[in-house]
């Protein structure tokens, strides 16, 4: 039965003999998992011809487990089912057993689902889709709409916010992301200068390259990369620390003991996000312009002075202030996105997962949605 | 089964074994000898080791000093090679099952059958039908998710792909945690009614009395960072004080109390209880 390891290198081996009216097959070597192959498979293959009688020998067997034990019952069935008497002989004790403890476990299971048709599957897979947006859509409206009834209940009796937690926020969503916010638009101003200055130049115009990052960086480069940069950092840590919490029943814990989680854990990651995004922005503002000077000094030979001469010409307050305001209201959305899906977390590990991915995602997805109506909406306005 | 197993050397062997986290000694020049076919209990009060000993058994975590025997082979001066020979002799059962989450159970027991044999698609999905009616699943559970399951479903079927190969030794840690007392019995029946029909040395961690008085042959207590090992009779007139404790507690004699005596459970080894 089980394979003492010397014995265990044999290969399992049939012999058919007919005599008599008997097929007598005799089996030999190790019937165990990891040896079986193709010709033990074949066990009950051999065709009984005009014999009345099968015999299994079974003497030469040095081994055998469970899935052995099955090739000889389903061998044995199989001749039953076509009339013939059957015999085993030679199995040994734990041998015979085991036969009969596999012969009890005979029930087999249903074969698994066949996959359905490729097209009616897509098409399947396209309205689920659709409808889970749908439902994501209006459970989002539906949050948001919760939270600022919160914030209202609270700007009504402001000692009940969380400052401690507000602030321990703003730190980590804030304060720490500085050094990263800071070298991407540092970065991003290089390049805009660089590429700017590239094409500017076919036309001799290179002084406009301090127009192009002033604008680009002020308008909409820092504004976005911040907002991507945030949901990547903040958006997805809210929605694994309220997941993780949801995994633990902590939400729950909060809720039986009387605390409301939108109070405890979504305000004040709201409001350290709509707080901390402007100054944020305002520090990639100067990162940025900052690269695209660098740049400017180092290849394109326009001195510091020279670049902040430009740059007071080329932009207006307007261009900085529509970065600043933008910034709150993108907080808002990161936070509230990650904080939504964190509560949404379902009680296992691997959704924690699904769900921050989804945050990151969302988060991003509707940042640069409302940038794109925010262009629209000012050029309407001229601004 | 095999008469002369009993008398042959340990299955398992672990000489002065010593295991340390930073300064924190767990382990302490402990010896264990695991003989074939029996079913061994690993009990102990929590932080004595239990899992961590499993866990160097298998080779998942590594011990400061010592030896460990595993058929005869020290498991640190294996090769690869040697190595994954020694994984498919024995089966593992984890707390919660560690089914693959993206596989139904069906899957799940054919991963070590896909892996290490070269059986043929129609004969491993007959050998994975015995194999959960083996465990005692339902046949529909085959196609079910592991997140669709029962708990207990989840550890049958746990235990299922551990005996995917035929292990020889099969190590359960805490077999019956978080069942119901009908479903850890029934477990408790399980695993016994395997050890018997494929002649199985089992390990098992538990905190169940009821499982060590029903199915287990022999009990090994941790205790002051070494390893006390014997029947429960003989573990009774031990002096030390977890021992007592743990046996002559009000849930301890509970359990002697409704358990069926050991010698009573070896005169039925062999009745061909059906699950």
């Amino acid at each position: 039965m089980t394979v003492p390891s010397s014995s265990a290198s044999d290969m399992p081996w049939v012999e058919a003999k007919r005599q008599a009216g008997t097929l007598l097959l005799s089996l030999g070597g190790s019937w165990i998992t990891q040896r079986i192959g193709r010709q033990a498979e074949a066990l009950g293959a051999t065709p009984p011809g005009d014999a009345r009688r099968v015999s299994l020998d079974m003497a030469a067997v040095e081994a055998m487990d469970t899935a052995g034990a099955w090739l000889v019952y389903k061998t044995v069935k199989h001749f039953r089912a076509l009339g013939l008497e059957v015999e085993l002989t030679g199995a040994g004790k734990a041998t015979a057993s085991l036969i009969e403890t596999v012969a009890k476990s005979d029930i087999p299971c249903p074969p698994p689902p066949a996959p359905e048709n490729a097209l009616i599957a897509m098409i399947a897979r396209v309205g689920a889709t659709t409808f889970f947006f749908g439902r994501e859509a209006r459970d989002l409206t539906n949050f948001l709409g919760h939270t600022i009834m919160v914030l209202f209940r609270l700007a009504v009796r402001p000692w009940r916010l969380r400052w401690t937690a507000w602030f321990s926020q703003m730190e980590q969503a804030g304060l720490n992301a500085l050094p990263i916010v800071g070298l991407i638009s540092f970065l991003i101003g290089v390049v805009l200068a660089y590429q700017g200055a590239d094409q500017l130049a076919r036309f001799g115009a290179q002084i406009f390259t301090v127009n192009l990052v002033a604008v680009g960086v002020l308008r909409e480069m820092a504004i976005l990369l911040t907002a991507i940069m945030v949901a990547g950092r903040s958006g997805s840590a809210f929605t694994a620390q309220i997941g993780t919490m949801t995994v633990n029943e902590e939400v729950d814990a909060m809720r039986a003991i009387g605390l409301d989680p939108m109070e405890v854990l979504v305000v004040p990651r709201v409001l350290a996000l709509v707080a901390v995004m402007p100054l944020l922005t305002f520090f990639a503002d100067i990162m940025g312009l900052l690269g695209g000077a660098v740049m400017a000094t180092a290849v394109l030979d326009i001195s510091f002075v020279r670049f902040a001469r430009q740059l007071s010409e080329a932009v207006t307050m307007w261009s900085f202030w529509i970065g600043i305001l933008k910034a709150p209201l993108f907080g808002f959305i990161i936070a509230l996105v990650g904080c939504y899906e964190g509560l949404k977390v379902s009680r296992s590990a691997e959704s924690v997962g699904r769900q921050t991915t989804r945050a990151v995602v969302e988060g991003v997805f509707l940042v640069i949605v409302l940038d794109a109506m925010f262009s629209i909406m000012f050029s309407y306005l001229k601004i | 089964m095999d008469p002369n197993s009993d008398n042959g050397a340990p299955i398992i062997r672990i000489r002065e074994l010593s295991t340390r986290f930073g300064t924190q000694v767990i382990h302490e020049n402990l010896d264990l000898d695991i003989r074939a076919r029996e079913v061994i209990g690993v009990v102990g009060g929590s932080g004595t080791g239990k899992s961590v000993l499993l866990r160097e058994i298998v080779g998942l975590m590594r011990h400061a000093s010592g030896r460990i025997e595993v058929f005869g082979q020290d498991t640190a001066a294996l090769d690869d090679a040697g190595r994954r020979a020694l994984q498919r002799r024995w089966g593992l059962l984890f707390q919660d099952g560690a089914l693959f989450s993206s596989l139904t159970v069906a899957q799940n027991v054919e991963v070590p059958l896909k892996e290490h044999s070269k059986l043929s698609r129609a004969l491993r999905r007959e050998v994975i039908d015995i194999k959960l009616a083996l465990a005692g699943l339902p046949p529909e559970a085959a196609n079910k998710y592991p997140s669709e399951l029962s708990g207990g479903m989840r550890k049958r079927a746990g235990l299922a792909r551990a005996l995917a190969l035929d292990p020889e030794i099969l190590f359960l840690d805490e077999p019956t945690a978080g069942l119901d007392p009908i479903g850890a019995a029934r477990f408790d029946d399980l695993i016994g009614h395997l050890q018997r029909a494929l002649g199985l040395t089992v390990v098992m961690i538990t905190h169940d009395l009821d499982s060590l008085y029903a199915i287990c042959d022999r009990v090994a207590v941790l205790t002051g960072k070494r390893v006390k090992v014997g029947t429960i009779e003989a573990l009774l007139r031990e002096p030390d004080p977890w021992i007592q404790d743990y046996f002559n507690g009000p849930r301890g004699r509970a359990a002697a109390g409704t358990a069926k005596g050991p010698g009573e459970r070896k005169a039925g080894e062999r009745d061909e209880d059906n699950l």
